[in-house]
């Protein structure tokens, strides 16, 4: 009887513990290796790129591919555009969300159902059916080759506006009340108290905006044609065609490029990341 | 309407003004001008649009390459879906018996999904690489012969397929995770009383009850993978011979490469009918299939 419990209580154990350790296991090293793979492949020699088996970790390090890699193409400007374009966008969005999110929570208005359904339609709609008309007004507008042709057509954005909703709601009437009764307008009450309140999901907002516009590479590649307007995904797409005549060691290098301030925001705030995606869609 | 509606209504109105003004100008007008495009042979240079009434929409229902792309897309979005809901849903599971390090585990599988595509597609076309990629290194010990998954008709969609599944089992993880953390752990514990398997267990409970989240995760994937591009246009361009070419890709080259405007406004317009119909479907849906 003794011996068979313990029995059971092994085979408990490995059912509840060591399994999910191979499991686990097994998927992150799946998943990690290529992220692995690009940076040994960016420290390698031309020679050891080119052997079959590869080579796990280069003799030297090269540092140079780096530099190297730098130099095909200006990716000094790369980043500017990067980093004007996303900043622009993310703080524009931000704006228009909380604007719209504080109406929808706390404005009383007789159609404010009906313009609820007007976002959610909105949020419904594949942005990719519009990429020609979009096209168009920013030709007309002679926005094609700016920033602001860049960030114009995805500052609003129904997600952000629906997430920080949700959250003002969250916040006691109470609070509000208070605020009507010492004589704020909207704009006070929101700039002053909503906001203020919501800082832990304008936090996680403004994180998920910075990723999403900072990988965004469909429509700064249709918007832009000239080598200087450029962001760090469609430079990076673009080094990869014959006439730059580069090794994979040299393109890995790039991505790395590309990837390094989205891994750093990542790796500071995986837990906030993470969780927000899990509750926002979890609430719907 | 007294003062207070009236600072009220036009308080509305200027809060939710740029947004509208935006959604208006860059998504709900788009709609009826592709309509509008869609009848007109333009290669949106020129200042003369020519009228061809419903000429682009039988010229595509006769493309062949409409038609292998609309096949590429289904195939692409069933097996993604499929495939990377399996995992995530076994995966998640696992992580569910809070094992140590279970933070770092999921940190590490999510990470695919903030990486930009276009690095991502770029290593993988690296990996793929037939004599020197990091694959070959997994498949030769298995028998397999060399393959060019990038440049073979037969290889380039699974290609494509890998990759979407690699870089979406995070997202799909991290939702079943918080599905499977919302079952009250005394519906277990009563299962555990009942002498029910671990097997019985997974089907009988955690498999209804985290279908609202397998039920979203199915059509948003769906969609997803519907408007993926980056992937196709850095991995293969669509080829070889249109092999691996997907819906919105097609899209791009004959707007932006062919400037067939006409032609790929009515593409346009048949994906957007074509999402709608999915969204009709899931609202309907979703009362009858899912538990709640």
């Amino acid at each position: 009887m003794g011996a068979q419990a313990k029995n059971r209580n092994i085979a408990q154990l490995i059912v509840s513990k060591v399994i999910p350790h191979i499991v686990l296991l097994l998927a992150t090293v799946v998943i990690g290796l290529p992220f692995f793979w690009m940076l040994t492949t960016a420290l390698k020699s031309p020679q050891e790129v080119a052997i079959f088996p590869p080579v796990w970790w280069p003799e030297t390090i090269r540092w140079d591919n780096f530099v190297t890699a730098w130099n095909t193409a200006p990716f000094g400007r790369f980043y500017i555009n990067s980093i004007v374009t996303a900043a622009f966008g993310v703080v524009l969005g931000l704006i228009a969300a909380a604007f719209a999110a504080y109406a929808f929570a706390r404005i009383r208005f007789k159609y404010r159902d009906f313009f609820f359904l007007v976002m959610l339609a909105a949020m419904m709609i594949p942005g990719q059916i519009a990429l020609i008309p979009n096209y168009v007004i920013l030709a007309k507008l002679k926005w094609i080759n700016t920033y602001q042709g860049i960030v114009v057509p995805h500052i609003a954005n129904v997600f952000g506006a629906f997430l920080l909703r949700q959250y003002f709601l969250t916040i006691p009437d109470s609070l509000y009340d208070a605020a009507e009764i010492d004589g704020m307008g909207h704009a006070k009450i929101m700039l002053y108290v909503a906001l203020p309140l919501s800082k832990p999901v304008l936090g996680t907002l403004l994180l998920y905006l910075f990723i999403q516009k900072w990988n965004a590479y469909l429509w700064p590649l249709i918007v832009t044609s000239k080598q200087n307007m450029r962001t760090l995904p469609v430079g990076l797409a673009m080094i990869r065609s014959a006439e730059y005549a580069i090794g994979p060691e040299h393109l890995m290098a790039a991505s790395i490029f590309v990837l390094v301030p989205v891994l750093l925001v990542y790796f500071l705030a995986q837990k906030q990341l993470i969780e927000g995606i899990a509750a926002g869609a979890v609430k719907g | 309407m007294s003062v207070r509606e009236k600072r009220d209504m036009w308080a509305f109105i200027g809060f939710t003004a740029p947004t509208f003004i935006l959604l208006a100008l860059f998504i709900f007008w788009p709609i009826f001008y592709s309509a509008y495009l869609s009848l007109f042979k333009w290669n949106m240079i020129s200042p003369r649009k020519t009228f061809l009434g419903f000429q682009n929409y039988q010229d595509m229902f006769k493309d062949p390459v409409f038609w292998l792309v609309s096949k590429n897309t289904i195939l692409v979005a069933f097996y993604t879906v499929v495939v990377k809901m399996g995992i995530a849903l076994y995966l998640a599971t696992q992580l569910n018996k809070r094992v140590k390090g279970s933070s770092m585990y999921r940190a590490i599988i999510f990470s695919p999904t903030f990486t930009a595509n276009v690095a991502i597609a770029m290593v993988w076309t690296w990996i793929f690489e037939p004599t020197f990629g990091l694959l070959r290194v997994v498949l030769r010990p298995l028998g397999f012969p060399m393959i060019d998954w990038i440049h073979s008709t037969s290889h380039s969609l699974p290609a494509v397929i890998i990759v979407l599944v690699w870089s979406g089992i995070g997202y799909d993880m991290v939702l079943f995770l918080a599905a499977l953390k919302n079952i009250p752990l005394e519906i277990y514990d009563a299962a555990l009383v009942d002498g029910a398997s671990p097997l019985q267990t997974f089907w009988r409970i955690s498999f209804p009850l985290v279908s609202p989240t397998t039920f979203f995760l199915t059509i948003t994937g769906f969609i997803n993978v519907l408007k993926s591009f980056d992937i196709v246009r850095i991995m293969t361009e669509g080829g070889p011979l249109n092999s691996s070419n997907v819906f919105v890709h097609y899209l791009y080259q004959n707007a932006f490469q062919w400037f067939r405007t006409g032609f790929a406004s009515a593409l346009a317009l048949i994906l957007f009918i074509f999402i709608m119909i999915i969204t009709l479907v899931q609202n309907r849906l979703s009362k009858h299939w899912v538990h709640y």
